[in-house]
């Protein structure tokens, strides 16, 4: 039971890694990206292979999962942000099947459809962390998790956050202020994707192993989902929808029914989510905190009128 | 014609097999370009329209069929199958249409795409819980056994899928550019709120587009299931492609998008035969195709680009 709870607490850690990037990408900026698991895909692949077949540390290869999975968002990116947002959307969702399809089929590399086992774990200071060791794992996904919030709060709260969110709010505007959209939209996006990367790498370490039909569409959709329940451009939010969506699609197993519910009334939960959310409370459930600018001016106003 | 030392005869066969996958293609691309024209978002759930409406025909076509009664009640039963795939596509689409797109006309563009994924999840699912998840096969409702004809081997299938191609987007065509409420149509894509000043009740364009758009996908989705199967996320695919296909021809453009679905077609069977694409890797090249497009002629083979104005 604690061991459950405990592997809940770990894979929330991983899905809000990625969840964070995720949100750079359709919460500050705006675009609609469907192929966050394609991206946790190949990180996950990356680091597997690393580590199993080229004996290279973990460390080099969670940071390599990150670059590999940025560089391909760079490819994606490149082509489709200069135009409207909804051809990301399809681009994506077609990179996203490409990739599984790739990893399926591509048996000397990814072994295909049997998936990569025996990763060995990560080493810290001369201990090797397995599967088992789950304390331990949920302490370090932990910090992990928090170093990519500040991260990406650092961000958004900078100039190149304000940036991003205008682009969001009204792109003629932002390019009439000077900002270059083509460009902050492929650094955002390549970040989300840098953060799905590393968030693979840590799913094949913990798993130790790999299997292609994880990452589908569905985990894309799922993490969208995360996204969309807590706040669209909220990293908080973002960390409270991940726990809520991972604890809702867990709570069968939890409490023992999971032979009864047929596992696709949680895609149809996920779905309902994003259309109801979408329709009655689009901000998300913690919503997002926005500037009050009519506020600013009155009270400026009152100080000038003192 | 000797193209890449392979016989006409043979290059005439891979065009009849792509157009023939390409007419499919164009019918549900038109479905995603009309809804794009007027409301300009893409319908995600266009592709699970199709599959529900599929599963209908392929239903009420098996309760029905009495394959005893002769060659004519079977084909009887077969067409009302399809009308009835299209009723219930096109009911569908309308009904979706009011719960999920309705409330978030007005808001931003990223609400109703997230609001259609979502649709398309829990269409996919229930279909998933309602059918299970095995594929079925429509039975040829007539002999279809391989013709000749000029060296040429073409199904009665692969006939019947350009000929109801051909008929449904001659149809559309001239519904659109000669009727009255074509004319609304296009007037309500070029600019909703003038269109609404001169009296056309846009809502009911809209719920008219969404129909058309969904009976056709209905159509497409019945002969895939002949050609192919029919299974709950079939719709998924074939609206990914359709879309490329859409995109291909300049997204919002009828002719366009039946001009992009039959290059599409061509194209991917041609590059199975003649670059030698594994097949595993075949869904590449319509991806590969998408990239190439909106890299260099983003505005699709048609439309000349124009800016987006203030």
């Amino acid at each position: 039971m604690v061991d459950f709870v405990l592997l809940i607490f770990i894979y929330t850690g991983i899905y809000a890694i990625s969840a964070l990037g995720l949100n750079l990408i359709v919460g500050y900026t705006g675009m609609l990206s469907l192929c966050q698991a394609a991206f946790i895909g190949i990180g996950a692949y990356c680091a597997a292979i690393l580590m199993t077949f080229l004996n290279i540390p973990f460390w080099y290869a969670l940071l390599a999962s990150g670059l590999l999975a940025a560089f391909f968002g760079i490819l994606i990116g490149v082509p489709t942000l200069r135009l409207r947002g909804d051809y990301l959307a399809i681009a994506t969702l077609g990179f996203g099947e490409i990739v599984k399809n790739v990893i399926l089929n591509w048996d000397s590399v990814t072994r295909g459809p049997m998936g990569i086992n025996g990763i060995p774990g990560p080493n810290f200071f001369g201990f090797t962390l397995s599967s088992m060791d789950k304390i331990p794992w949920a302490i370090f996904i932990w910090i992990i998790v928090l170093l990519t919030y500040i991260l990406i709060r650092r961000v958004v709260r900078s100039r190149v956050g304000r940036a991003l969110e205008s682009i969001r709010e009204d792109e003629i505007a932002a390019s009439a202020m000077g900002i270059n959209i083509a460009k902050y939209k492929v650094g955002a996006f390549t970040c989300g994707a840098f953060f799905a990367g590393v968030a693979g790498a840590l799913f094949a370490a913990f798993n130790q192993s790999v299997a292609p039909l994880t990452f589908d569409f569905m985990m894309s959709i799922m993490i969208l989902c995360m996204v969309v329940l807590g706040g669209l451009g909220n990293s908080f939010a973002t960390v409270v929808g991940t726990v809520l969506i991972v604890v809702t699609s867990e709570l069968p197993r939890l409490l023992g029914v999971s032979h009864i519910i047929p596992p696709q009334l949680n895609q149809v939960l996920f779905g309902f989510i994003l259309v109801f959310m979408m329709i009655y409370r689009p901000q998300g459930i913690i919503g997002r905190v926005k500037l009050n600018y009519g506020k600013i001016i009155k009270e400026e106003i009152l100080e000038l009128e003192k | 014609m000797n193209l890449f030392n392979i016989p006409t005869a043979e290059l005439m066969q891979h065009l009849i097999n792509g157009l023939t996958l390409g007419a499919i293609y164009s019918l549900i691309a038109l479905g995603y370009t009309m809804v794009y024209g007027i409301l300009k978002f893409i319908n995600f759930a266009h592709g699970e329209i199709l599959m529900f409406g599929t599963y209908a025909g392929f239903l009420l076509y098996y309760y029905l069929c009495d394959p005893s009664q002769g060659g004519i009640y079977v084909l009887a039963i077969f067409a009302l199958s399809m009308i009835f795939a299209m009723l219930v596509s096109a009911t569908m689409g309308i009904i979706i249409e009011k719960i999920a797109y309705k409330p978030l006309r007005n808001a931003p563009r990223l609400a109703p795409l997230l609001s259609a994924i979502g649709v398309s999840i829990i269409l996919m699912n229930i279909a998933a819980m309602m059918f299970g998840t095995k594929s079925m096969k429509f039975d040829y409702p007539f002999e279809n056994q391989t013709m000749h004809i000029a060296g040429i081997s073409i199904t009665p299938n692969q006939i019947m899928i350009l000929v109801v191609g051909l008929v449904m987007m001659v149809g559309l065509k001239l519904f659109i550019d000669n009727t009255r409420l074509g004319k609304a149509m296009r007037a309500t894509s070029e600019n909703q709120p003038v269109a609404a000043l001169m009296g056309i009740n846009v809502n009911m364009i809209i719920s008219l587009t969404f129909a058309i758009g969904s009976a056709l996908a209905a159509v497409a989705g019945v002969l895939i299931a002949m050609e192919f199967k029919v299974y709950p996320t079939m719709g998924q695919l074939a609206g990914l492609k359709a879309f490329i296909a859409a995109v291909v021809g300049g997204i919002g453009n009828i002719s366009g998008a039946m001009l992009g679905g039959l290059i599409l077609g061509v194209l991917e069977t041609f590059g199975v035969v003649i670059l030698g694409i594994p097949h595993g890797l075949k869904d590449t090249i319509a991806f590969t195709v998408l990239i190439i497009i909106l890299l260099f002629r983003p505005s699709g083979i048609l439309i000349k680009h124009i800016r987006e104005k203030v």
